[in-house]
């Protein structure tokens, strides 16, 4: 429970990151767009993971941070070409986001956490949906510029190829990761983890439970916030239907399939979830009934996720 | 010194009447037992002197200062603790980081984000003194809910006095025991109330236990206090017999 991976597993780490450097050498544009994909939702459902999995809240309302983030950075990239200012920026709004709307949601758990995240979250959709003047309304925003990697006077690094661009993601995504694993096995993960075990017990232990609550509230709201800011710059545009309640459904389903208890889980998760689905719409347009399908017999083969046969097999 | 005052402390239930008006003070190192049938309003007292309930009426002060409308985890750092009748861990934690979760949190580290837990040596170290001292050293790494029953009753108790309080409730430590275990666990209140610079409150169905491990006897019945006072003077008590008619008193 306490310890480091294992030598097998470092090793198969390092040969999975060693991988995704080397993809846009080995594989054409598609792969690449994908990998970028499943990295957005893997640091989105890390940040999920740690509210559900680490400390016990089941939120549905994630995307309207993802949303925050990614429309922030949008609004921020069409006034100042600058990318590294855009992706802060949409970490940062998503997070203040978050703590304001955390305020409110963790003073209740379970069901009425849950209701209550999945309200707020779609409030943010029906903003993003009228705010027209804001947000474009139902065109959204367009022409987001793929800014330049810069700071002003001392370097500046084109993004105009998307290969560049899968680059910042891979770094910022590994970062964000490592940090999330240090994160959960800090002090501070671990008290979490002691809230999502017994709340009662957590308060008579001397833990402030609704701090704690509200700290891992923002801080999934950040890892929403940085996957939601990388897409602008990826797909050029931004619609409100990425602050829908279904985008919310995302993360959930990636950590139920790569594993609730895991570190990896959600990561695995995310790569499951956008290669089956990628897999099932080159077959019927009707993917989301066998997605469906799939993710039920998963779950259920798996009741502990994906991951949970790894962590078998080393036991 | 006293400890812990409670001054007229009132709570009910709709229109049962839990705790009415209840005055009661706890001098440290006393071993002080609370009795009573069920329903007499212990684990309510326990509640509002903790702060997982607030009273309706009264006061309460903890070493002189004012408590009564403080939050939970307030109390605790103020050297309050308490275990729970009904088995409260962390069910998915090793035994280790049941005890640690509430030592890292009277260091005020608990929230140290990042920071590699091996590397809080001060607290590990705590933690495992703890672990010596309940018994449980060698089920450092077993996870909390795989443990035995009577284990999992230590390390309810290895908890509630990992804070380093100076007042502990324990709130019927013995219950759903064996009486080896249950031996076992009265040893270690013994030798803990002895060792440590905590004042211990217990809360005991079991006559024999009461009698023969505490200093001081408080009776409560239907909410009120019937009679408080050392074993030999409570045994002899006439109205305390009468509440327990039909039981035998230890003699």
């Amino acid at each position: 429970m306490t310890g480091r991976p294992s030598s097998r597993v470092a090793i198969l780490i390092v040969l999975l990151v060693l991988a995704l450097f080397l993809l846009p050498w080995v594989a054409g544009r598609y792969p690449v767009y994908l990998a970028m994909q499943i990295l957005i939702l893997a640091l989105f459902s890390l940040g999920f993971n740690l509210l559900f999995g680490y400390t016990g809240l089941l939120s549905f309302g994630q995307a309207g941070f993802f949303a925050v983030g990614a429309y922030a950075c949008a609004k921020i990239l069409l006034a100042v070409p600058n990318l590294m200012l855009g992706l802060a920026g949409g970490v940062v709004v998503a997070g203040v986001a978050a703590f304001l709307l955390g305020i409110l949601s963790v003073r209740h758990t379970r069901i009425y956490f849950s209701m209550l995240t999945l309200a707020f979250g779609m409030m943010i959709y029906s903003v993003a949906w009228k705010w027209r003047d804001f947000t474009g309304g139902d065109d959204g925003l367009v022409g987001i510029p793929r800014a330049p990697l810069e700071i002003p006077g001392l370097f500046s690094i084109s993004m105009a190829a998307m290969d560049r661009y899968y680059y910042v993601v891979l770094v910022l995504s590994l970062l964000a990761i490592f940090a999330m694993y240090r994160l959960v096995r800090s002090p501070l993960g671990l008290t979490l983890q002691a809230i999502r075990d017994s709340e009662t017990r957590a308060e008579f232990s001397g833990v402030p439970v609704r701090k704690y609550r509200l700290a891992a509230f923002t801080i999934a709201g950040m890892y929403a916030g940085l996957a939601g800011a990388l897409l602008p710059p990826l797909e050029n545009t931004v619609t409100p239907p990425i602050a829908h309640w279904s985008t919310s459904a995302e993360p959930v389903l990636a950590t139920l399939l790569g594993g609730v208890h895991t570190f990896g889980g959600p990561i695995l998760g995310a790569f499951l979830f956008l290669v089956i689905k990628d897999i099932i719409v080159r077959f019927t347009e009707y993917w989301l009934i066998w997605f469906g399908v799939i993710v039920v017999a998963l779950v259920m083969g798996f009741p502990g996720g994906v991951m949970s046969i790894f962590a078998k097999r080393r036991s | 010194m006293e400890l812990l005052r409670i001054e007229g402390a009132g709570k009910r239930f709709g229109d049962f009447v839990a705790v009415d008006g209840i005055t009661l003070a706890i001098p440290a190192g006393r071993l002080t037992a609370i009795i009573g049938p069920n329903g007499a309003g212990k684990t309510t007292l326990i509640n509002l002197a903790t702060g997982a309930l607030s009273p309706d009426s009264g006061a309460m002060h903890f070493k002189s200062e004012a408590i009564t409308h403080l939050p939970v985890y307030h109390r605790i750092r103020m050297g309050l603790s308490r275990s729970f009748q009904i088995m409260n861990i962390f069910a998915r934690l090793s035994v280790l980081q049941n005890i640690l979760v509430p030592v890292l949190a009277r260091r005020g580290r608990a929230g140290i984000p990042f920071h590699r837990m091996e590397l809080e040596t001060g607290a590990m170290t705590e933690a495992r003194q703890i672990l010596r001292e309940i018994g449980l050293t060698v089920e450092e790494n077993t996870a909390a809910g795989a443990l035995s029953h009577g284990d999992q009753r230590l390390l309810e108790l290895g908890i509630a006095i990992a804070p380093a309080p100076e007042l502990c409730f324990l709130d019927e430590p013995s219950s759903g025991l064996t009486p080896v275990e249950r031996s076992t666990v009265l040893e270690l209140i013994r030798k803990l109330s002895t060792g440590r610079r905590t004042t211990f409150v217990i809360v005991e169905h079991d006559m024999d236990v009461v009698f023969s491990l505490a200093d001081w006897i408080v009776v409560m019945n239907r909410g009120q206090v019937l009679a408080e006072g050392p074993p030999a003077e409570i045994r002899e008590n006439r109205d305390v017999r009468d509440v327990y008619l039909g039981e035998e008193l230890p003699a």
